[in-house]
């Protein structure tokens, strides 16, 4: 387990997006969370900016690349966009950017239920080891770690971040 | 090797799906589960997943059909697979190609998946027997052995409707003897778990010791209905009839049709299917068809997301390791 104040990274996390929200004047956005930390990261945020509409969720399991690698997986909750995507400024929400395929994923979901006027990314954690030019907006905090080590965020209550080493 | 090992693989997992005889209560809730999530996917903009993207899908039909192969066509698309149909009175095999060969022309395309409807019981069985081994074959329909993805998509509107399958009573009305969608469907039901599967039939229109099915026999529709949660009415199929079994059509529907006053005694929220096509006025009277009990056209819809779950599990039989979310 990581000893980190989660709590303080998502405050940090809620006042940036405001900030950066309001040099673009970017009003009336939704928020979008990714199955599972994700959403558990933008619950929290979507309370603390008071958002109009409800938290959309996003489980990208029908769009990963390694379908052909590791198939279907067991029990897809499937994703919830109650609002329309089309010409919102959306802020896609999740807990670990690594590779960048996940949000590859979500991207391409997201436009197939309509084109956005925008998307920003936040993270609460970004970490070493990107495959694709994928970058976040916000970042809660940013670390270095081998290709060996993997990263979770565990929750929902209390959220955690723990460290883990493959064998 | 019997049919229940031929559709699973080394590890257990759906690889063909000829029957839902054997398969286990776990992996029919699987089925119902992946299909309530790809249930959504047909409400979007854009009505498709990349899942089997790259993937060629053959549907084989050697005999007629409209819903089934329409829905299995609109499956594999919304997955972003290639399709292609082959009507086969329609194409080589009428100029004497057998059976093998066309499998093995159609194995040189790089198929990946043949979905098979077929007047003989066991020609699916038969030809998952003799494809390549990357190959998966679905069973659409084989004469009047099974119809598992039909049996499928009626457990999923079932659930749709009931929540749970323990406390249902089901009722199966009319022309169990030639029905593959019945067989089907009590095996799925049993397997589920309802707590009591009925038929409802005369003598001639039930198969020797159905009763070993584990399903209640009754003659009489309004015993058969009565307190039923589930009232299932079958297709007269009178093209698979080879002799008199039945004095008169008249006589059926006065017997056996489903009408308004026979519903009565089934439970006040009971639900009617039908797996189509309906001869309307012999199993059932259209006021009823088209009535506040019948769920016939959400079956149709329902088939289109069974299907692709279906499809999407025998092509993706990978799943060992949990790849972490990156």
């Amino acid at each position: 387990m990581i000893n980190e104040d989660i709590e303080g990274l998502l405050e940090q996390i809620a006042l940036d997006l405001k900030s950066l929200l309001q040099a673009q004047l970017r009003t009336d956005p939704v928020m979008i969370g990714i199955h599972t930390g994700g959403i558990w990261v933008a619950a929290y945020l979507h309370k603390k900016l008071h958002l109009a509409d409800p938290l959309g969720e996003l489980n990208i399991a029908f769009y990963r690349d390694d379908f052909s690698h590791i198939g279907i997986h067991p029990r897809v909750t499937p994703s919830n966009l109650p609002f329309d995507v089309d010409n919102r400024h959306i802020i896609l929400v999740d807990d670990v950017l690594y590779t960048g395929r996940t949000i590859r994923a979500a991207l391409n979901e997201i436009f197939d239920y309509g084109r956005p006027a925008s998307v920003t990314l936040v993270v609460l954690l970004e970490r070493s080891g990107r495959e694709l030019p994928i970058q976040a907006n916000i970042i809660g905090k940013s670390m270095t770690l081998n290709a060996d080590e993997h990263v979770k965020l565990t929750g929902p209550e209390p959220l955690a971040l723990v460290i883990k080493k493959s064998e | 090797m019997t049919v229940t090992n031929i559709q699973l693989d080394s590890n257990g997992r759906l690889k063909h799906f000829l029957t839902t005889e054997g398969l286990s209560q776990q992996l029919l809730l699987d089925i119902l589960n992946h299909a309530e999530s790809f249930a959504g996917v047909g409400k979007r903009a854009v009505k498709k997943v990349p899942l089997l993207r790259g993937k060629t899908v053959v549907n084989l039909f050697f005999e007629p059909s409209t819903r089934t192969r329409t829905t299995f066509e609109l499956a594999a698309k919304r997955l972003s697979a290639d399709v292609l149909n082959l009507n086969i009175p329609y194409s080589s095999t009428s100029k004497g190609e057998t059976l093998s060969d066309t499998l093995r022309t159609l194995e040189a395309m790089h198929s990946d998946m043949f979905v098979v409807r077929h007047d003989n019981s066991g020609a699916a069985h038969y030809i998952a027997s003799q494809v390549a081994p990357h190959i998966s074959v679905i069973n659409g329909g084989d004469g009047r052995h099974a119809h598992p993805t039909q049996a499928m998509l009626d457990m999923f509107t079932i659930r749709r409707h009931k929540g749970t399958f323990s406390s249902l009573v089901v009722a199966i009305v009319g022309d169990i003897l030639h029905s593959r969608v019945a067989r089907s469907l009590i095996h799925a039901l049993t397997t589920l778990g309802v707590c009591e599967v009925r038929v409802v039939a005369p003598n001639t229109l039930l198969p020797a010791e159905v009763e070993k099915l584990g399903v209640h026999v009754f003659h009489d529709m309004r015993r058969g209905l009565a307190d039923a949660d589930v009232v299932y009415m079958l297709r007269l199929q009178r093209e698979r009839m080879r002799s008199a079994l039945l004095p008169s059509e008249n006589e059926y529907f006065y017997r056996y049709g489903l009408t308004r006053e026979k519903l009565a005694v089934a439970r006040p929220d009971v639900i009617v299917m039908h797996p189509g096509p309906i001869n309307r006025g012999i199993e059932i009277e259209s006021s009823v068809a088209d009535g506040e009990h019948s769920v016939i056209l959400e079956q149709v819809s329902h088939g289109i997301a069974v299907r692709m779950a279906v499809m999407a599990m025998v092509m993706g039989r990978f799943h060992d390791n949990n790849a972490e979310g990156t």
